[in-house]
């Protein structure tokens, strides 16, 4: 039995687990008190004291970290606090870049939304001087602002804490104090893993992806490209959102019909490319557990996570599967297996990711990831930068039909669909693996124990007489865990999946961003994965080996997984990175 | 030991090392070797007197001779005539301020501004030599321990410190025994009791001159905490621009290792305790205790919101006690004398003694440590000698860039806890600067507030924009460019920081400027609608006029650096007021006294 | 150091040392110590105050020293002042007669009235 605390918030008894914020405890007495620096469950700190309340202590406290106790007696709405926040926010105004029109973020900003709440009169009131910041545009995948910025922290506590990076925090103090690398750096210049996701943290513009849509707009112009475009499978558990969509809802029909109609030649899906990634991954860990290869073997499909890995753990480097992620072998096979048979010269094709992610902006970049001169992807956009495009070009995305992908590299397994939540590589594998290994049908195919949101799920599956430890981790401060205990002897897997991003792709860095409030209610990485599992439970074909047109690419291309052909196109290699520059 | 019949003490404390004392200690080693009086005669360096405005000062027991302002030419003759014919050297010795009374006639403790203090905390400051235990433990030192672990249980320590109404020194008053008693009152396997040295306050040095004079009773006192509330381990934070402090503190701990007081098994019971220095880089929010904790840690120095408070979930995540170090200064007398001989001194509400430091337009800058309840003009007065050059008294601002000013109105109240604060002050950590009639009051809460600004670690939005804003406002004011509705919004922006800041110190950062605002509202409104600055002080708001006493010498006009005065000789010169950069050449080089500031 | 014992016997060891800077009940030894006085040996006699107030391991007794108090003939003087107690001023001491003002009179409070000014001048 919980320990209950009675406290009275504006006159409305409420009762909650010990333990609870004034915040969380307002909520259920259907009291908003208005936030800005708190994040759930990733940035607690009460600093921008936005949701100061009146306990009848000598200063206000904040609402966020206050911990309720019995008997107390919380004021939420007093002329003083109303001015209080008021100032508070007016003076955050003061030193703010207030180009809100041309903003990133407007519309969907959180200060912005703020100021609309509170009933800000006049944005000069506390008008003085205000500090002025070079924009930080180096990076490959994250711009930073910080003449946007209001000092929340959420995206140093996103981070540190979630992210184990730490690249970002405050330097100097007082009115000078701003978030940035140590030494000024820029993030292109340290060991930042692109992941973005103090961009989802981010609750005014300060914190965007660098923008690639004006390429994009470009390659859809040029008459001489064969544009081909290919969205990750977690895009479509997202994109209606920008549309005022509720979270959850998949979009995959409208998805393909939208980016058809902004003129590419090719509407591919990435579903595919998840697929191919299954057979090759999954002939990959067969073969490392029966020649005694590196274990426990690590998924490879998460660029952030890579380069965690590469910077941060360079010893498990040889556990990552060789294995390109599935947008860049889809790419290879798009600039091969596809021109080849459409006759096209693969010099003239433009693939272009949609991806819920800004960490593939970077790895689209690596050099190792193409062949014959030629990039495997040319561009990347976020969801975000889709649904601006989508936007920009006047296509009404609620009023689409649904439409299906090209083919024949947009027909896709449920097992290609799950990719984009975390445990969904993992149960995919596992669904082929077993059938593989054992020659029997599987049944039901659904893997719980790597389903869900706990930082580290493990589970042990046979397979036949063989017993594989698995374990998924999701956020690098996990995964970071996770290796560390695989580290010093308490653990040991066979199979292993990470993906950066807490929650998987779904909660990507590039995916619509959710704001403080409705994070209170809603947790988008649980709702978001179950529009992917539902997708999942309604295909025909729920595993990849059974996806007919990769059994096709097989047959008529690459010949058999891992095969020399299938290497040289669909695999890849990791280097070792200095944590810190010269 | 060797039997001495005289010992000189030499401060060495730091405002004494800086003009010159290191030297003296020299000189007057090498003098007395040369007359053979090595045998006789003993050298000590000392803490810290009090009477920093006569450093650097040496005193000569057994008469108990105070010599001020001692140069090291001086030390020939003090060794020739005091030491060697026993020849007080009148020219050196100390002469009152207020009532130009010697102490050559009387002894040091019938000094005015010595008369009236009541050493507690200082005790031992100029009188032991600090970089010896020995003469800490023949002045009663870790006696208090040894009877807190040997007859005292954890319970009674905490509940003797209760009852001798002690209160936290550094700031907000509040009481020790019962933060103790929270930090007991936490299971856990390991607590922490910590020693803030991280004083901040501009002008305030209390807590280095007892580090410096006294470290051994700091040690002392953090043991005894660390026995009564369950900690074996001790953290004394200390700013890193006090080198000797941390020199004598880092001293004092081998010694109390090499004897036992601290270590394994102190007095052979089953209490252990250690104690580690940290030194911090000088910022100033790292006085605020979470901010400390915060630094100890490593991470970059900022308050977080309390509760959890630092008894529950403190350093390193356990709980911990953080006192301050005249808090702690206090706390061997009290076991040892008992918590009633405490409550003898001062009031009901404020027991004991307090130390301030004494600075401003005052004759006697310094340390003063007096009883709680002495009235805040015996201390100016009296103690501190009054206002030099004859000026007028205007108000005494107490309590740093927390606090508040005082105007002459109120200087016959008692100086305590709550009577500061409820005149809009604050005890504070104890500075006292005082002011008088040049002193501008809307200037004075621009340098409190400028400083505030610059210390502010920038972690919530009052204190990081709010006071930036507000100082924005006071420079305008104090630049002529004051506009009407100005105060208003001050008190708004004060109002509302007070309320909603994070931590103490942005809480209390308004402190200065609503002060002032409240006793001297008359001049931000002559700045503001009259651009006139009564005070005189604010440069902006300042014309220098040629009055009939001019006789033509044209010294000032040969004097101006920008040809900004004309006339003939002989006949009265005139400014130029659009030309003049207000510099006052013209009024310092006038022998005729024809040059008025309006 | 692990006991109360320890501790006191520290503090005795180093009491008499600083004694002089805490001690307002002191016996007090003021030896003239002009020119005149130290011409006629005040020196030795100082030093052997010192010596003899050690080796008994006296405490609450200061030496000092003064200048010439006008009556040269009758140097070396010596005043003793024990706390409460009128000065007694003994001349012409030379340190043979230091043992027994000590013992006599700092230790035992009986003056030696045969050194003392007033059998000189009687």
């Amino acid at each position: 039995m919980e320990n209950l605390v009675k406290l009275t918030i504006d006159g409305i008894n409420v009762e909650v687990p010990a333990g609870t914020t004034v915040l969380e405890a307002a909520k259920k007495a259907g009291i908003k008190i208005p936030t800005l620096c708190y994040l759930k469950d990733i940035n607690q700190i009460g600093a921008c004291r936005m949701c100061v309340v009146d306990t009848g202590a000598r200063a206000f406290g904040a609402a966020c970290v206050l911990p309720v106790s019995n008997g107390m007696n919380v004021k939420t709405n007093t002329p003083k606090l109303r001015d209080a926040r008021r100032v508070n926010l007016e003076l955050l105004l003061s030193n703010h870049d207030k180009k809100c029109l041309s903003c990133a973020r407007n519309q969907k900003c959180e200060l912005q939304q703020m100021c609309i709440d509170l009933g800000v009169e006049d944005t000069d009131t506390f008008k003085g001087k205000m500090n002025e910041y070079e924009i930080d545009d180096l990076s490959p995948s994250i711009v930073r602002n910080n003449n946007k910025c209001i000092l929340c922290r959420r995206c140093v506590a996103a981070c540190i804490n979630t992210q184990a990076v730490g690249v970002i925090g405050p330097v100097n103090r007082g009115f000078k104090t701003q978030i940035k690398s140590a030494w000024g750096q820029s993030l292109n210049d340290v060991a930042c893993i692109n992941c973005g996701q103090c961009i989802a943290a981010c609750p005014t513009g300060a914190l965007y992806e660098k923008d690639s849509t004006k390429e994009v707009w470009d390659m859809l112009a040029n008459p001489d490209y064969i544009t081909v475009v290919q969205p990750a499978p977690a895009v479509r558990a997202a994109l209606g959102e920008e549309f005022g969509m509720p979270i959850g809802t998949s979009v995959t029909g409208k998805l393909a019909a939208a980016l058809r109609r902004l003129g590419f030649t090719k509407v591919f899906d990435v579903d595919w490319g998840a697929d191919l990634t299954i057979m090759e991954e999954g002939t990959e860990l067969l073969g490392r557990l029966k020649n005694g290869g590196v274990l426990p073997m690590i998924t490879s499909c998460s660029p952030g996570w890579i380069k965690f890995c590469e910077t941060y753990y360079p010893e498990f480097i040889p556990n990552l599967s060789s294995c390109k992620s599935p947008h860049e072998m889809e790419g290879a096979m798009i600039k091969s297996y596809w021109a080849e048979r459409e006759g096209i010269d693969p010099h003239k094709i433009r693939v272009i990711s949609v991806m819920p992610c800004t960490a593939k902006k970077f790895e689209a970049k690596r050099p190792e990831l193409g062949h014959d001169g030629m990039a495997d992807v040319d561009a990347v956009i976020t969801t975000r930068e889709l649904a601006h495009m989508i936007k920009q070009a006047g296509i009404d995305f609620l009023n689409l039909p649904d439409e299906d992908f090209d083919n024949v590299l947009g027909e896709s397994s449920g097992a290609g669909t799950i990719f984009g939540a975390t445990g969904g590589v993992m149960e995919a594998a596992l669904r082929t693996v077993y059938e593989v290994v054992t020659g029997k049908t599987l049944d039901p195919v659904e893997f719980h124990e790597v389903r869900g949101i706990k930082g580290v799920k493990e589970a042990a599956v046979k397979v036949g007489d063989l017993t594989v430890n698995v374990a998924v981790a999701h956020g690098t401060a996990n995964a970071a865990k996770l290796l560390d205990s695989i580290k010093n002897g308490e653990k040991t897997y066979q199979f292993i999946e990470v993906m950066a991003c807490p929650g998987g792709c779904v909660t990507g860095g590039g995916q619509p961003i959710v704001d403080a409030q409705t994070r209170l209610e809603i947790d988008p990485k649980a709702v978001r994965a179950k529009a992917l599992y539902d997708e999942d439970a309604g295909k025909p074909i729920r595993k990849s080996h059974e996806n007919p047109s990769v059994k096709a690419a097989y047959d008529n291309y690459l010949g058999s997984p891992n095969s020399h052909k299938a290497h040289e196109l669909l695999h890849t290699t990791y280097t070792a990175r200095a944590k810190y520059s010269k | 030991m060797d039997f001495y019949r005289s010992q000189v003490l030499v401060c060495g404390g730091t405002g004494c090392t800086s003009s010159g004392s290191a030297k003296l200690i020299e000189r007057f080693e090498a003098q007395i070797a040369e007359k053979g009086l090595d045998k006789e005669v003993k050298v000590v360096r000392t803490g810290c007197f009090g009477l920093c405005e006569a450093g650097p000062v040496v005193i000569i027991y057994p008469e108990g001779t105070f010599y001020s302002r001692v140069k090291e030419e001086d030390v020939d003759e003090i060794v020739g005539e005091h030491l060697l014919k026993g020849r007080k050297v009148q020219r050196l010795v100390y002469v009152d301020h207020k009532t130009h009374e010697s102490s050559v006639q009387k002894s040091l403790n019938e000094v005015g501004f010595y008369k009236q203090q009541m050493r507690v905390a200082l005790r031992n400051c100029g009188v032991i030599d600090p970089e010896n235990i020995d003469e800490y433990i023949a002045f009663d030192g870790y006696q208090a321990l040894a009877k807190a672990l040997t007859e005292m249980t954890p319970e009674q320590v905490i509940d003797e410190v209760l009852k001798s109404g002690l209160r936290g020194r550094g700031g907000a008053g509040f009481p020790t025994g019962k933060k103790w008693q929270f930090a007991r009152a936490s299971q856990a396997e390991h607590k922490y009791f910590v020693c803030n040295a991280d004083e901040g306050d501009p002008g305030a040095f209390m807590d280095r001159s007892l580090l410096e004079g006294d470290p051994h009773a700091i040690l002392e006192a953090m043991a005894i905490g660390g026995y009564a509330i369950g900690a074996d381990e001790g953290w004394i934070y200390v700013r890193a621009e006090y080198p000797i402090a941390v020199k004598r503190l880092e001293k004092a701990i081998e010694q109390a290792h090499e004897y036992g007081l601290l270590g394994k098994n102190i007095f052979g019971t089953d209490f252990s305790f250690d104690i580690h220095i940290r030194l911090g880089a000088g910022a100033f929010v790292c006085g605020e205790e979470t901010a400390l904790m915060a630094s100890i840690e490593g991470k970059r120095g900022e308050p977080r919101p309390k509760p959890p408070f630092p008894a529950v979930k403190g350093l390193f995540e356990s709980p911990t006690n953080i006192n301050n170090v005249e808090t702690l200064g206090n706390i061997p007398q009290i076991i040892l004398k008992g918590a009633d001989w405490f409550r003898s001194i001062g009031t009901e509400r404020s027991t004991g003694t307090k130390v301030f430091a004494l600075g401003g337009k005052i004759n006697n800058t310094g340390l003063v440590e007096i009883p709680m309840g002495t009235p805040l003009r015996t201390i100016i007065e009296d103690i501190g000698g009054g206002i030099p050059n004859g000026k007028k008294f205007k108000a005494v601002q107490t309590g740093g860039p927390s606090g508040g000013c005082i105007p002459a109105s109120l200087l016959d109240i008692p100086v305590e806890y709550d009577t500061l604060t409820s005149v809009g002050a604050m005890m504070g950590s104890g500075g006292m600067i005082v002011l008088d009639e040049d002193n501008c009051m809307v200037d004075i809460a621009r340098f409190f507030l400028d400083f505030t600004v610059d210390e502010s670690c920038g972690k919530c939005t009052p204190c990081r924009i709010g006071t930036r804003r507000m100082l924005e406002i006071l420079e305008r004011i104090v630049n002529g460019k004051g506009e009407e509705g100005d105060i208003e919004k001050l008190e708004n922006l004060a109002e509302n920081i007070k309320n909603s800041a994070l931590c103490g110190l942005g809480q209390t950062a308004p402190n200065p400027v609503l002060s002032t605002i409240k006793f001297f509202r008359d001049e931000y409104e002559a700045h503001i609608r009259e651009k006139r600055c009564p005070a005189h002080h604010c440069q902006a708001l300042l014309n220098y006029e040629i009055t009939d006493a001019c006789r033509g010498c044209t010294l000032c006009a040969r004097n101006c650096p920008v040809n900004a005065i004309s006339g003939t000789v002989k006949q009265k010169h005139v400014i130029d007021t659009t030309k003049c950069i207000k510099c006052g050449q013209c009024m310092t080089n006038c022998k005729f006294n024809a040059i008025i500031k309006n | 150091m692990k006991s109360l014992a320890d501790l006191q016997a520290i503090r005795q060891k180093t009491l008499e040392s600083i004694n002089m800077r805490k001690d307002e009940n002191a016996a007090r030894v003021v030896i003239g110590m002009a020119t005149c006085g130290i011409a006629a040996g005040a020196r030795p006699v100082m030093l052997a105050f010192m010596d003899e107030i050690k080796n008994r391991n006296l405490q609450h007794v200061t030496v000092s020293q003064t200048g010439c108090i006008g009556m040269c003939r009758y140097e070396p003087m010596v005043d003793v002042i024990l706390p409460g107690q009128e000065k007694v001023t003994y001349v012409k001491v030379n340190p043979d007669m230091v043992g027994r003002i000590v013992t006599e009179h700092i230790v035992n409070g009986n003056p030696v009235q045969e050194y003392t000014i007033g059998a000189a001048e009687g």
